[in-house]
């Protein structure tokens, strides 16, 4: 241990992940805090780094209020709805009245949005979506917080935040480790803006061989943004909200553009509309919400889900009609390139042309997030102008940790901000982080020494179990001492996808499952202090894996908590398989003890702010 | 659809390694060339594809389900703005795609923000961000909700 290097950091405002939020939060901050050292830490490199490294074709939140397009309440009704009733309005509203400026910004910074010929506004893929050639999208932004930020640290993996020793309940800065040099960095600051990213591999993926890089959110997704929250002893908000996607097959190839422009449709593998058959049932577990417009993404899984397992899958995408227009060829061809390589590299080595054959759907393994159709997050205080009472406790985006903020997938109850509205958090967090630190005026901030010296020595342990474990057998990989990072991996996934309602139980949960679920989560916490790590990629990889299960801990903590079926396709409690609006028209809110590991469970209440 | 490098093109310059979101390009100690330490933690994101000087990278599809005999190859050129894609199927059909990557010179429409004149004190409690009201491109300043039109509370 005494011989990793220490290097020290100190700044007003650091940004954790430099992805869309992070990207967004050290551009606002310069903005505001002239004079405030603004520093990003990313595990990767900022350039090519989180959801959006291989680019997007679309931008899914877009209001044109300028062209009376849509009203932030529009969106708020819309992100709602398709949530059955579970968002925070005031942040909803929030995000959607600032998103478009920050589209603007991006047309001025060189990235192509496409145009209607017609009207020469942006071309519409939808009625939130707008079409881009965004292959670049992330050199872009990146290129913008890079003139922002004072310093950027790339290939830092952040493990832990640090807490102010002088003040309870009052944030630090963070540590972490270089994924190459292996020194250890530590993090002092004033503020810290939390902004990497959502969860994929917390559930066993479809492919599970060569090809389990090839989830729907991208493999370096690891849950850093939820684990570093909960373990500052934030509170997290609606975790049972993981999502499920229907994609195509294999790639994981988007379909939004295909439904949405290129108005393709699916059917089953007889050729038969499916939807409408699963009408009844579904009314009868979640009422009048499967009336509503438009039909709820879970809502429409359901169906996908059932249809299957009555055995008439594969559901096809009907790709034949649109693709004889070649615009549209290109189109469905190009958006895969631009977003989802994987999709077009499938199709290519089985001889699918969507001209020719329908290509087949499937439903993605659930993951964790907060910007999609899905809003599982930090719980966050709401802006001072909207935000009811008890959603405000001083500055937007702070969550209850006083200068910890949040933005993109980090934040709870936020769903549909997707990449745009994930850049306004940032921004709107780091004005905020500004007026914190404004108002901490000469309040020092003080990390004891025996804080990162602690945190130092569990960090690297890793790789000492694996040193002195090492030495006890010829060769392999199998050890009785320790486990190497996939193995905890491969051992999360299976229990979560069989306890918690995975693809293997056709996302189906109970009581007694989530009882167990949780046992068997803090046993794998108890095997992961015996993780081995052979160098520093696995150290990262094994850090990974500890914000997984910190992350799934709470996903089955909330999944117990709620008793009913708010979201058929996403999951199901088995034990209450209706929607129940009597009970549980609320917030779910959990909280971590930072000293006993114990788990305390709330109801908030909702909000609807707009009519 | 994992990467791989082909031994008699890569010059072991290190920008896949640079880049990779992964960090799974690694430089192999033996043969001082590129290569994909771990395959299955590869997204076939093309970020290092598309780094790569040498054109050295390649994808076979992910073994677990795709077969063999495809390829999808890739050009981007920052200089002319441009992103060029190759496909070439199983049975030999090949399909071209061409777009823009940007509309502007690298970087240089992104202004510093720090020769900007400093905000007003006072600006930091409004609900603008920076270039509000201006840059949302309509009239009457950033949207609002009044605190009296809030509905109560539920939990029902
Ligand atoms: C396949 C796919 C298609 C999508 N399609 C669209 C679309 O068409 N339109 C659209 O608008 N949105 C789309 N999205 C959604 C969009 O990408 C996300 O909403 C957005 O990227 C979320 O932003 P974020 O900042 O929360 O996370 P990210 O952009 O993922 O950024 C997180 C950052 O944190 C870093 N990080 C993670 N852990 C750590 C750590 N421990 N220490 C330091 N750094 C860390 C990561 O490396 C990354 O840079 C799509 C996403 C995917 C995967
Ligand atoms: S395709 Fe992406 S994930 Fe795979 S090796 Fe290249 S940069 Fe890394
Ligand atoms: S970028 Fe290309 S040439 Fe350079 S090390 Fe990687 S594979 Fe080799």
């Amino acid at each position: 241990m005494s011989k990793v290097k220490t290097v020290f950091e100190d700044c007003d405002i650091l940004v954790v992940g430099g992805g869309m939020g992070g990207t967004g939060a050290a551009y606002e901050a310069r903005y505001w805090g002239r004079d405030l050292k603004i520093v990003i830490a990313e595990k990767a490199n900022i350039d090519r780094s989180g959801a959006v490294a291989q680019g997007l074709y679309a931008i899914n939140c877009y209001m044109g209020t300028q062209w009376d397009e849509n009203n932030p309440e529009d969106h708020v009704r819309y992100a709602r709805n398709d949530l059955m009733g579970m968002v925070r309005e005031d942040l909803a509203f929030d995000m959607a009245r600032h998103v478009d400026s920050a589209v603007h910004k991006f047309e001025e910074w060189g990235l192509p949005l496409m145009k209607n010929e017609e009207t020469g506004r942006y071309l519409r893929e939808g009625k939130w979506q707008i079409m881009i050639h965004g292959e670049s999208y992330k050199p872009i932004v990146a290129e913008a917080a890079r003139k922002s930020a004072d310093k950027i640290y790339n290939r830092i993996m952040i493990t832990h935040l640090l807490m102010d020793d002088s003040k309870e309940n009052r944030i630090g800065g963070a540590v972490g480790f270089n994924v190459r040099t292996g020194d250890y960095h530590v993090f002092r600051a004033k503020a810290v803006i939390v902004a990497s990213g959502g969860a994929s591999h917390i559930f066993k993926p479809r492919s599970v061989g060569e090809g389990m890089g090839r989830t729907w959110y991208a493999p370096w997704s690891s849950g850093s943004a939820y684990a570093l929250c909960i373990d500052a002893g934030a509170k997290m908000t609606q975790m049972e909200n993981r999502i499920v996607l229907a994609r195509f097959k294999d790639g994981y190839g988007p379909v939004g553009a295909y439904f949405l422009h290129l108005k393709t449709y699916t059917q089953n593998a007889y050729g038969e509309e499916y939807e409408s058959k699963w009408y009844d049932e579904l009314k009868g577990m979640v009422g009048d919400y499967i009336d509503h417009e438009p039909r709820p993404t879970c809502l429409r899984n359901h169906a996908f889900i059932k249809e299957v397992a009555a055995g008439r899958g594969p559901i096809h995408m009907v790709t034949k009609e649109a693709f004889q227009d070649p615009h549209l060829e290109e189109v469905g061809w190009e958006n895969f390139l631009g977003m989802t390589v994987g999709q077009a590299v499938v199709w290519a080595s089985q001889n699918i042309d969507p001209k020719y054959t329908n290509p087949e759907l499937t439903t993605s393994e659930p993951y964790v997030m907060g910007s999609h159709a899905t809003c599982s997050g930090a719980w966050a205080s709401g802006p001072e102008d909207i935000a009811p009472d008890e959603y405000q406790w001083g500055y937007n985006r702070m969550l209850t940790v006083d200068g910890l903020f949040g933005a993109g997938d980090t934040l709870g109850g936020t769903a549909h901000a997707f990449s745009s509205g994930s850049f306004t958090e940032g921004r709107l967090a780091a004005k905020a982080a500004v007026k914190y630190i404004r108002d901490l005026k000469t309040d020092k901030i003080e990390v004891s020494e025996k804080q990162y010296e602690d945190l130092k020595e569990e960090i690297f342990k890793p790789l000492e179990n694996y040193a002195v474990g090492r030495n006890e057998i010829t060769a392999g990989t199998v050890s009785p001492s320790y486990l190497l990072p996939l193995h905890g991996l491969q051992r999360l996934e299976k229990l979560m996808d069989e306890y918690c309602g995975g693809i293997g139980v056709n996302y189906m949960t109970n009581e007694p499952l989530l009882t167990r679920c949780i046992e068997l989560l803090d046993i794998l916490e108890e095997d992961l202090d015996h993780i081995g790590a052979e160098n520093n990629h696995e150290l990262m990889r094994a850090w990974e894996l500890k914000h997984r299960l910190r992350t799934s801990q709470s996903v089955a903590q909330h999944t117990l908590f709620r008793k009913e079926t708010r979201w058929p396709g996403y999951y199901y409690r088995g034990d209450h398989m209706k929607l129940d609006d009597e009970n549980w028209h609320c917030l779910t809110l959990s909280q971590r003890d930072r000293k006993t590991g114990e788990w305390t469970m709330e109801k908030a209440p909702v909000y609807h702010i707009v009519d | 659809m994992p990467t791989f490098v082909y031994m008699t093109k890569c010059d072991g310059c290190g920008h896949c390694v640079d880049i990779c979101p992964s960090d799974i390009m690694h430089i192999d100690k033996t043969t001082r060339r590129a290569y994909n330490m771990e395959p299955n933690m590869c997204w076939e994101c093309y970020s290092c594809v598309k780094a790569c000087p040498q054109n050295a990278i390649d994808v076979r599809g992910y073994a677990d389900f795709a077969p063999l005999g495809h390829s999808v190859r890739v050009l981007r050129e920052e200089e002319k703005g441009t992103i060029a894609w190759k496909i070439k199927f199983r049975d030999g059909r090949e399909k071209n795609f061409l777009s823009p990557i940007t509309t502007k010179p690298w970087g240089e429409a992104i202004e510093d923000l720090a020769t900007l004149p400093v905000p007003e004190p006072d600006a930091l409690d409004t609900q603008e961000l920076c270039y509000e009201p201006d840059v949302l491109g309509y009239e009457g300043g950033v949207r609002t909700l009044k605190k009296g039109q809030l509905k109560q509370g539920v939990y029902y």
